[in-house]
């Protein structure tokens, strides 16, 4: 099943999300790496204004590659999100309610996943191309000296992904090894090799 | 004796760097066509359709197939009768790539100083750069983009003799395991067995270049391949981590003799965004 969502993200859809399911995600969404990361957390240790209201936002692992003659971005994927998991729970602390990135997350970020009532959506990591093609507009808002890593404000339509930390505290990573390990490969004879 | 110019290695990087960040191999999609046949998990499936979706509208834009356009890693094997004229041999080589990543849109990662400054350098050199000396005349160059997160779970592993066929084994599955979803599974895993440290390492990333479940003509070691990819397989890792019975599309081991008290074993995996390309000048 695929369901709809749009970001900012209301509390009612993000509880209606379960592990394993597919979504595609229409709105707006916000660009960060670690170094952004970095930024948005000092300028909340010193009071100030974050590059963007954080409440009920959405966050998107992602620096792309640079946008070629006639396209609003170049290739979009997302990326490892084990990187930023030291700074997540701050920004959930700070309202941040839905992240997109690839690769499974911390206990800790887990917990506060849960405690905040968030989600964590991964997309398709290496599919660069393909996810471009749902993003529809950019807009550099903070931190312009860091070139791919500057946080972006995207305008997404269909934006594909799958829930892989829901508020119930469930991982996808760890049920989907679950179910598999040890299976028998069907037909018998794959891998060719 | 031949004569290769400078000017035309620097010429052949810039156009491999792009070609291999815009077109996936045929043994490649080849490959992950058949991974979605014996998927059985259907998110698997799902995912490894975008994945070959994504290989289309790459190849139809000409954008990069992963915004991570990697580190330009570059193989040299030079024939012994050739004579490179016009300039520096490794000096042409990054030239190809400062010309390829800008002309090709590709992004710039290499930072400068790893464990401080980290400042971009902008042009996504320096490359890294691998020359072996071959018989012949003539010189064949081959650019492999390689992105940082399946990069970042290589392991190395001097494992004791005695451990042997079962050690090799495990060491990988273990590494395959550990890393999960990051570095973007299904996966291509560049083995290498013997040697020392850094040989084995050498010969794990070279394996990476063979066609895609191509096995090693040794039937011993083809043999080890094979167990190795049932072994990983059945892990559950899955397509990008998501649970599923492909989580490996080939291994890909080369193995030499060692030491009387080492066992070396190199893991270095390739992401499902297997990019190179080639040319002999």
């Amino acid at each position: 099943m695929t369901i709809n969502i749009t970001s900012p993200i209301k509390s009612r859809e993000i509880e209606e999300l379960a592990v394993g399911d597919s979504v595609l995600v229409s709105g707006f969404i916000y660009t960060a790496r670690d170094t952004a990361h970095q930024r948005i957390i000092e300028a909340l240790d010193k009071k100030k204004e974050p590059p963007f209201a954080l409440k009920g936002q959405t966050i998107y692992y992602m620096g792309p590659s640079p946008a070629p003659p006639g396209k609003v971005i170049g290739s979009a994927g997302p990326t490892t999100s084990r990187r930023m998991d030291a700074y997540t729970p701050r920004l959930l602390d700070a309202g941040i309610k839905v992240i997109i990135g690839k690769g499974s997350r911390s206990p800790e970020v887990r917990r506060a996943l849960k405690k905040h009532k968030a989600v964590y959506l991964a997309a398709a990591g290496g599919a660069g191309a393909l996810l471009a093609s749902a993003i529809t507009e950019v807009e550099v808002i903070a931190y312009e000296d860091l070139g791919p890593e500057a946080v972006m404000r995207l305008t997404v339509e269909n934006f594909p992904a799958v829930v892989a930390n829901d508020i119930h505290g469930g991982d996808l990573f760890e049920l989907g090894r679950a179910e598999y390990k040890g299976r028998k490969q069907d037909p018998e004879d794959y891998p060719t090799q | 004796m031949k004569e290769i110019e400078a000017s035309a290695i620097t010429q052949a990087v810039a156009r491999l760097c792009q070609e291999a960040n815009f077109f996936l191999g045929e043994d490649v999609l080849s490959a992950l066509r058949q991974a979605h046949q014996a998927e059985q998990s259907p998110l698997g499936r799902e995912f490894l359709t975008q994945i070959i979706e994504n290989a289309r509208i790459a190849k139809e834009e000409k954008l990069p197939l992963c915004q991570d356009c990697g580190t330009a890693v570059v193989f040299l094997e030079i024939g012994q009768d050739v004579h490179i004229i016009g300039g520096d041999l490794n000096k042409a080589v990054e030239e190809g790539v400062r010309r390829g990543y800008y002309q090709g849109y590709l992004r710039k990662g290499i930072v400068s100083q790893p464990f401080s400054d980290r400042v971009n350098t902008r042009d996504n050199t320096p490359a890294v750069i691998h020359t072996e000396i071959v018989p012949g005349n003539s010189l064949k160059i081959t650019v492999l983009p390689k992105g940082g997160g399946a990069e970042n779970k290589s392991r190395l592993a001097m494992l004791l003799p005695n451990e042997g066929k079962r050690g090799v084994i495990e060491m990988v599955a273990r590494t395959v395991e550990e890393a999960g979803g990051d570095p973007c599974p299904p996966l291509i895993i560049g083995l290498g067995v013997g040697g020392t440290g850094e040989k084995a390492m050498l010969m794990a990333k070279k394996a990476l270049l063979r066609k895609v479940g191509e096995p090693n003509p040794d039937p011993e070691i083809a043999h080890l391949e094979k167990e190795v990819l049932i072994r990983v397989n059945a892990l559950g890792v899955g397509p990008l981590g998501f649970g599923g019975t492909v989580t490996a599309l080939a291994v890909h081991a080369e193995v030499m003799p060692t030491h009387i008290t080492s066992l070396p074993v190199a893991v270095n995996l390739q992401c499902h965004s297997a990019r190179h390309k080639e040319v002999t000048l």
